[in-house]
């Protein structure tokens, strides 16, 4: 009999031994990525003062990630701006004070919604194109032949990337503050009667220089993000675990920088505004 | 006799399976590649061919063991280094790593305009010229995705040679190319290499014809390095290994002859 309970407590050390390496390999696992995250981090920033520039890139990158973003951020902003309206118009009727509408959709659009919504969309459209060209180049040698030509990949592909997104990102986000509030005014002006007086008088007492200044912190802060996660996870597809190989691991990686920037974006986006309202 | 260009000692390599097996790739290899030689490294699939390019050029690290580029070892080198080494050589990958969003004319013209100060004239001509050397003359403009296998081989190969390298790395110059195209191929490797006097490294599993070309051939087999000195040496090797490895790659027309002897 004792045999047999000594059996049944060797099964179970087995199975908490198995559980203990399993826990064991995934922190090893996480510890290992943000290490190599990091260490992209660094390389990146100190590749950015390399010589050759790359002017004509960078241009390049501007158009790609900057002036092809305008339809997008245009309608996502005119149709934020819009919904605002209405839905401050209904809301302030309830306590008689409609006057407040172009305070409200200004306010919430320069301090939260721009950056937000901006970040976002440039994550969609620009980050998984960024994720998905690095991941392809990783896969297919493109990147290894560069090394073996000693041409630094971070100078050569990545630097015109991450200054093109931390210049395009801010300029969108102003342009969808812009957008945004017009949008708004169309709505609750045009559509549902507020004085237009009040609306930009309105604007005009309540947004301050910091919060147009809380607005373009936020908007770099999440461009660091973007560029950062993006072309991280696609430069170092063949390190990710879970990603596989061959086109199926480029589609997981751009799925992940994708998932990851966002929620990167939103969580930094209650700490900074907690940090510097 | 001159120094190696390079040394392979006692390197010992292995990889994490995704189950978390280790697989042992290389066990203690030992080889070396005299200058101006053409060395053909064969083998079976998995035995550590690609390993062992990716070893010379400091894209991985071995377990254990020295590489020796030019006599100073790869393996202990800073990306520096690394660097100045690699300018050295000049590589063929398996699948070409053309800049698949670059055309031919900027794919070759890339190792010019970031590593030499030529001027936009001076680069024009040369990639003009070396496009023309491999019949690639009127494709300048073409993506390399537009290119069949065999023009997408000759591309990668005049990118290789824009730097003049001193040592060329070859991985699969031939596969998915038909025999035709691949004898082609080897034509280049024989003209181009008398020209420019390159020491020339070939991993190839197409065994049989590149032994026209070598000079030198390594097996890779279980982990370890034989090396021959002549192809007629390989042909008559009595190791089962050896044997069992020739009669894969080259049928039985020389083993029965071994056998008649």
């Amino acid at each position: 009999m004792s045999e047999s309970s000594f059996r049944i407590n060797e099964g179970k050390l087995k199975m908490a031994v198995k559980l203990f390496e399993g826990l064991g390999r995934f922190t090893l696992y996480h510890l290992d990525d943000i290490g190599h995250m990091s260490i992209f981090s660094l390389r990146l920033t100190f590749s950015v003062f390399k010589r050759p520039f790359r002017f004509a890139a960078l241009l390049n990158e501007l158009k790609l990630i900057g002036a092809h973003s305008f339809m997008v951020i245009f309608f996502t902003a005119a149709f934020t701006g819009m919904v605002l309206g209405v839905q401050g118009y209904y809301t302030l009727s309830q306590f008689g004070s409609q006057g407040l509408l172009g305070s409200a959709v200004s306010l919430s659009l320069i301090r939260e919604l721009g950056p937000v919504l901006t970040a976002l969309m440039i994550t969609g459209r620009a980050g998984s194109a960024m994720c998905a060209e690095m991941g392809i180049m990783r896969i297919s040698q493109q990147i290894d032949a560069l090394n073996c030509m000693s041409i630094d990949p971070y100078r050569y592909l990545i630097v015109p990337k991450f200054l093109a997104t931390l210049i395009a990102v801010p300029l969108l986000t102003l342009m969808f503050n812009v957008v945004g509030i017009y949008g708004g005014y169309f709505s609750g002006v045009v559509l549902l009667d507020v004085n237009p007086g009040a609306f930009f008088a309105g604007m005009e007492q309540s947004v301050q220089n910091k919060d147009i200044f809380l607005g373009i912190i936020k908007s770099v802060a999440f461009a660091l993000i973007i560029v950062w996660v993006c072309t991280g996870r696609g430069y170092l597809l063949q390190k990710i675990r879970s990603a596989g190989f061959g086109a199926a691991s480029v589609s997981k990686v751009t799925t992940q920088a994708v998932v990851l920037s966002s929620i990167t974006i939103l969580i930094w986006d209650y700490f900074l505004t907690a940090m510097l309202l | 006799m001159s120094e190696p260009v390079i040394e392979f000692i006692d390197v010992h390599k292995s990889f994490v399976k995704t189950n978390g097996d280790v697989h042992k790739v290389l066990k203690g290899t030992s080889f070396a590649i005299m200058p101006g030689m053409t060395t053909v490294i064969g083998g079976g699939s998995g035995q550590g061919k690609s390993v062992t390019i990716k070893l010379i050029l400091g894209l991985m690290k071995p377990d254990s063991g020295q590489i020796l580029v030019q006599g100073r070892d790869v393996t202990r080198m800073n990306r520096r280094e690394l660097s100045e080494v690699r300018i050295k050589f000049g590589v063929l990958f398996q699948g070409v790593a053309l800049f698949d969003s670059l055309t031919v004319y900027e794919n070759v013209a890339l190792p010019l305009r970031e590593k030499t100060k030529l001027g936009k004239a001076a680069i024009q001509d040369r990639v003009v010229k070396s496009l023309t050397q491999f019949g690639l003359h009127g494709h300048e403009e073409s993506f390399p995705a537009q290119l069949s296998g065999g023009m997408q081989k000759r591309v990668g190969l005049a990118r290789a040679l824009q730097l003049q390298p001193e040592i060329m790395l070859f991985d699969e110059p031939t596969t998915g190319l038909d025999p035709a195209r691949s004898q082609e191929i080897y034509r280049l490797f024989y003209s181009i290499q008398k020209e420019l006097g390159y020491t020339s490294v070939i991993v190839s599993h197409d065994i049989p014809k590149i032994f026209n070309l070598a000079d030198q051939v390594v097996v890779m087999h279980n982990g370890q390095a034989k090396v021959f000195s002549s192809s007629e040496e390989i042909q008559w090797s009595t190791d089962p290994v050896i044997q069992d490895f020739v009669q894969l790659t080259m049928g039985n027309i020389y083993q029965s002859r071994l056998e008649n002897k």
